[in-house]
């Protein structure tokens, strides 16, 4: 053993660099061998012809992404975009209300925050059989709206776009509430006394100091909601059944039971480009961001 | 000044945190309910807890996720940690790159992370089991525990290393006596939230287990899709308190000082 500790340290001291190499090089490699080059694979497929028994044959087409251009599949991409559009808008307007009352509310702040928290470390599978267990026809809702009188028989809740959208909203709405506290939190208080002075009315003073000075908060949160909105899976193939398809059931489709990897691929891809690009938009505007984060 | 929220808003968040925290307050209270279909109250019971321990199934999932979990959350602590240490003392080209890159497993959507591994794994032929998911969840559980840790560096005080080296111990002796044990919060933190991770990860493991070797999610999916009845809101209640109490110690000890 003292052998090769000595090695071991006169290796450190005789070539500082490999220092960082011994450090880098576990990590390192299982991130490029497990994470970098399965996406190279996957690119590399998506532009080959499809193979019979589901993997590919050599050759170079384009034809996988030219699909997309076919109104079934044009349908799918439209919808899964509408969709994470409008689950983002619908967590911003009922996530904004909960993060200015935790920020401005002096009580409970700790304990608000906590059940916001809290579903992020929920199991996303767990979450989802709970709508499913609320909305189901038998389910808690349709049973309660029935004692209630609301509706005489059942309603189909579940697999139907309202379904997935209540799962969407449910899923990812915790992302939209913490960044935007986040940047409530960070309002300076003196400037809203200060327009107060200056005469301006409650509906003014949110709207010209507080609004903007939370849109980082808001950029950011609508961003989380987004992206993992886009790449959804469990939710529409869960909640929506066959009718409610989004890219990721498509893709996963691909792979099950339509046995063709490279179309698979491609959407995938198509996937991971549009998250790659939100990303990106992302960077430019925080780098911009209006108010807060750069001072004029 | 007048900080008064308007009776709307605290409405609003009112309906908000109901519809938030709901759907799972109902589903562990209906694991205890004394009926297979209804769903009005009908009393107490324990009975689909009981059926759990008869399901070989669920529980070989849980043996299977348990494995998984362990070895995962092993070697994504070990290897995350050293690359947090590389990112916080060391100069490298493409240091920068690289910091930026690890937050890319993070934001690829788990549908791609999954179908990009399972190409990789047909195309070597890599036989799909525990050791193909272990593979794939260490692939995401590493950024985790390198932005845990790298928190933990970034609060830690250099002198104390330079004080070992000072009064005579080896960079190896340093590393193991004062570097680790200051990490060690750190380092542990990373690893629940690996461990919890991998726990509940259903997406990727779909993609990359193979026949026999479905974790604890593999077999609560396939459940969920089959017919809902109590013993799945029994399971789902254990796996939520599971990772509650995992969650409560990492968070307990990325505060420690």
């Amino acid at each position: 053993m003292g052998a090769i500790r000595e090695r071991a340290l006169a290796w450190l001291y005789t070539r500082p660099e490999a220092r960082a190499w011994a450090l880098l090089a576990p990590g390192g490699f299982w991130l490029l061998l497990f994470f970098l080059l399965p996406l190279l694979i996957m690119f590399v497929y998506s532009l080959m012809p499809r193979g019979i028994y589901g993997g590919v044959e050599p050759g170079f087409t384009l034809e996988h992404y030219a699909r997309f251009f076919d109104p079934l599949y044009l349908q799918v991409l439209q919808r899964t975009f509408i969709w994470s559009i409008g689950c983002t808008i619908i967590c911003l307007v009922l996530g904004y209300p909960v993060a200015y009352v935790i920020a401005r509310g002096r009580r409970w702040r700790t304990f608000l925050l906590f059940l916001v928290v809290l579903p992020f470390w929920t199991s996303f599978l767990v979450r989802t059989f709970a709508m499913i267990f609320l909305m189901r026809d038998t389910g808690l809702l349709n049973n309660w709206m029935l004692k209630l009188g609301l509706i005489q028989e059942p309603m189909t809740i579940l697999y139907t776009p309202f379904a997935v959208m209540a799962g969407l909203v449910y899923g990812f709405l915790p992302f939209m509430i913490l960044p935007i506290y986040a940047s409530l939190e960070k309002v300076d208080l003196s400037l809203l006394e200060a327009a107060e002075v200056l005469g301006a009315r409650p509906t003014a003073r949110f709207r010209r100091v507080t609004l903007p000075l939370s849109m980082p908060g808001v950029v950011a949160g609508s961003l989380l909601v987004f992206i993992p909105a886009l790449g959804s899976f469990l939710t529409s193939d869960l909640l929506g059944g066959a009718k409610q398809v989004m890219i990721g059931n498509l893709v996963q489709n691909q792979f099950s039971s339509a046995r063709n990897w490279p179309f698979g691929s491609a959407a995938s891809f198509i996937v991971m480009a549009l998250v790659l690009a939100a990303v990106m938009f992302y960077l430019r505007v925080k780098d911009r961001g209006p108010g807060g984060a750069t001072p004029i | 000044m007048n900080m008064r929220l308007p009776r709307w808003l605290i409405a609003v968040s009112a309906a908000v945190y109901f519809f938030l925290h709901l759907p799972v307050l109902v589903l562990v209270i209906f694991s205890f309910n004394d009926s297979k279909f209804s769903v009005d109250w009908q009393g107490f019971t324990l009975q689909w807890y009981q059926r759990l321990l008869e399901r070989p199934d669920i529980l070989r999932g849980l043996k299977a996720s348990l494995i998984v979990g362990a070895a995962a959350t092993v070697i994504s602590a070990v290897f995350g940690t050293l690359l947090a240490l590389a990112l916080a003392r060391q100069r490298f080209c493409g240091r920068r790159a690289l910091e930026g890159f690890l937050y890319v497993p993070i934001v690829t959507p788990e549908i791609v992370t999954g179908i990009s591994l399972l190409l990789l794994f047909a195309l070597l032929k890599f036989p799909l089991g525990l050791t193909s998911i272990t593979i794939a969840h260490v692939a995401f559980c590493i950024s985790f525990v390198v932005i845990v840790v790298l928190a933990r560096i970034q609060g830690m005080d250099e002198n104390l290393e330079e004080a070992a080296m000072i009064l005579g111990a080896d960079e190896i002796t340093t590393f193991w006596k004062v570097t680790v044990p200051q990490l060690w919060p750190g380092i542990l933190s990373g690893a629940l939230l690996a461990f919890t991770m991998s726990f509940d990860d259903f997406v990727i493991t779909s993609f990359v287990s193979g026949p026999g070797s479905s974790t604890l999610p593999i077999v609560v999916y396939g459940m969920v899709r089959k017919n809902v009845e109590p013993s799945i809101n029994a399971i789902s209640t254990i796996i939520l308190l599971t990772t509650a109490i995992l969650i409560y110690l990492a968070d307990r000890l990325a505060r420690a000082k």
